[in-house]
């Protein structure tokens, strides 16, 4: 993966200690209560972990943290804006779980209408296809690439923006094991530029790529902390044993 | 809403369609086919029945597929996550309209050119009045189209519903706009529908250019683009930011 070239630093008079700020959040999806009451406060320039098993609410909360879930009660506070407002929508990135690419675009068509949208420059465009290691692939056609290709255009999109904030959903499910490290390195990058990135798994060995790790089941943090205090507190080796600990725990 | 953002999104609809070289070609030839069939059943009729309906189906043909193409693409956007995605950005509702609205009138435009040129001078088609009248209605019944679609997409959860929505939306259209009986002759309570329905006023424009040589349409352009804005505005409302 390339260095982050002219990528400029954010951070100035709009930072915030706390990045995301979340009370009470409530979340109705048909007649499921998929988040009943969530609070979590996520600190500027981490790399944070939202780890859980699937259907536990990790894309509900981060499609409300980007302002396109209908929310029923609670409140998100993004870099001190209310979440989904108008001026959140440059400095938030999001990263959809499936590919939301137009297909019938080729990689670097895509990223450059994204640039457009959000602003971005043409060099911009060069860097964030680069970050993601698809320079080769930049004139293949979307319906052309590979599952693990789709995944890293689609972040590409999502990168072209310089968001301050990143939602990323899934990033890295079902990429071979050289290109998650890649990934997890670039986020890790990301996050010492001073962006704060959000990222969920369902791979809970992903844990010890991040500062900090919320765990999350059925619309619940069962645990905000980093690693060691998490292994500390439950007396565990790892963060999946951890896990099925503050499970056992909360259930006995 | 934001030109660059508007211009961008229409920029983008047309090189997905620059990708697809079948579509763009069915959207080009299968009007001038219909056309030139419709001048080969009529070609040993002692009247001239084609120079009459002929012009009239000009009309008709960029409504009927704009509408199409615009449905299927919105409703794309939809189910691919793109909107999802672009909800998220400065993209406004309106840019996401215009932006169509803009790459399928430029679509319109070659269209109805290549149909009318080919209605003219292969067909021999006979008009009275100006060719650039017959383009211009053309162009406004593709927009027409285009904005129809746009609206209708927003009721379409699945491409099934999606097609369903052409008889639905264009059929009655058809049936009531006076091509197969002129609209005076309707029982009242379907001439009072006709109308309002905006194919009616394009078949009525381009009936005018057929027989006039200095045909009147401004009150028939005037409903079109009436129908148009209030087309784009209600189906930006069935954009949504937030969904459930």
């Amino acid at each position: 993966m390339n260095k982050a070239a002219g990528r400029h630093a954010v951070g100035g008079p709009t930072s915030t200690d706390e990045a995301i700020v979340v009370e009470h959040l409530r979340v109705q999806r048909g007649k499921r209560l998929v988040l009943p009451d969530l609070s979590v406060r996520c600190p500027t320039g981490q790399l944070i972990g939202l780890l859980g098993p699937s259907g536990g609410g990790k894309s509900t909360f981060m499609r409300s943290l980007v302002g396109v879930q209908v929310v029923a009660g609670g409140t998100i506070t993004i870099l001190g804006e209310p979440a989904g407002s108008a001026g959140l929508r440059r400095r938030v990135g999001y990263l959809t779980q499936a590919p939301s690419l137009y297909e019938d675009l080729t990689v670097r068509e895509n990223v450059a209408y994204f640039a457009r949208v959000l602003g971005s420059t043409e060099a911009d465009v060069t860097r964030s296809i680069a970050d993601v290691d698809l320079t080769d692939h930049a004139e293949a056609l979307i319906v052309n690439l590979s599952g693990g290709q789709k995944t890293r255009a689609n972040l590409a999109c999502t990168l072209v923006g310089n968001p301050e904030v990143l939602i990323l959903d899934e990033p890295t499910v079902g990429l071979d094991p050289v290109l998650r490290r890649d990934l997890w390195n670039l986020f890790r990058r990301l996050s010492q530029e001073g962006r704060t990135v959000l990222v969920s798994s369902h791979v809970m060995d992903e844990a010890t790529r991040c500062d900090r790790l919320l765990l999350i089941r059925s619309g619940q943090i069962l645990s905000d902390s980093t690693l060691p205090e998490l292994l500390a507190r439950t007396g565990t080796e790892d963060a999946e044993s951890a896990f099925l600990a503050l499970i056992d725990g909360s259930a006995a | 809403m934001n030109p660059r953002i508007t211009l961008a999104t229409a920029g983008r609809i047309l090189s997905q369609l620059r990708h697809d070289h079948r579509t763009v070609a069915l959207m080009l030839l299968v009007p001038c086919v219909l056309l030139g069939l419709l001048a080969w059943i009529f070609a040993d009729s002692p009247t001239p029945v084609f120079d009459s309906i002929g012009a009239s189906l000009l009309g008709v043909f960029p409504f009927v597929i704009m509408f199409i193409v615009t449905s299927v693409s919105t409703l794309r956007e939809r189910t691919g996550g793109t909107l999802e995605r672009l909800m998220t950005t400065p993209l406004g509702k309106g840019d996401l309209m215009v932006g169509y609205a803009l790459a399928f009138g430029l679509v319109a435009i070659v269209q109805s050119i290549v149909a009318t040129a080919f209605a003219i001078y292969v067909c021999g088609l006979d008009i009275s009045g100006p060719v650039w009248i017959l383009t211009a209605i053309a162009l406004l019944d593709a927009l027409l189209g285009t904005a129809l679609g746009l609206l209708a997409s927003g009721f379409a959860r699945t491409e099934f519903q999606a097609v369903q929505f052409m008889p639905a939306f264009v059929l009655p259209q058809f049936l009531l706009c006076g091509l197969l009986v002129a609209r005076d002759q309707m029982p009242s309570v379907l001439s009072t529908i006709s109308d309002w329905l905006p194919l009616s006023y394009a078949v009525d424009a381009m009936k005018e250019v057929t027989v006039n040589a200095s045909p009147e349409v401004t009150k028939d352009f005037l409903v079109m683009v009436a129908w148009i804005i209030v087309s784009l505005v209600l189906g930006s409302l069935t954009l949504r930011r937030r969904t459930a």
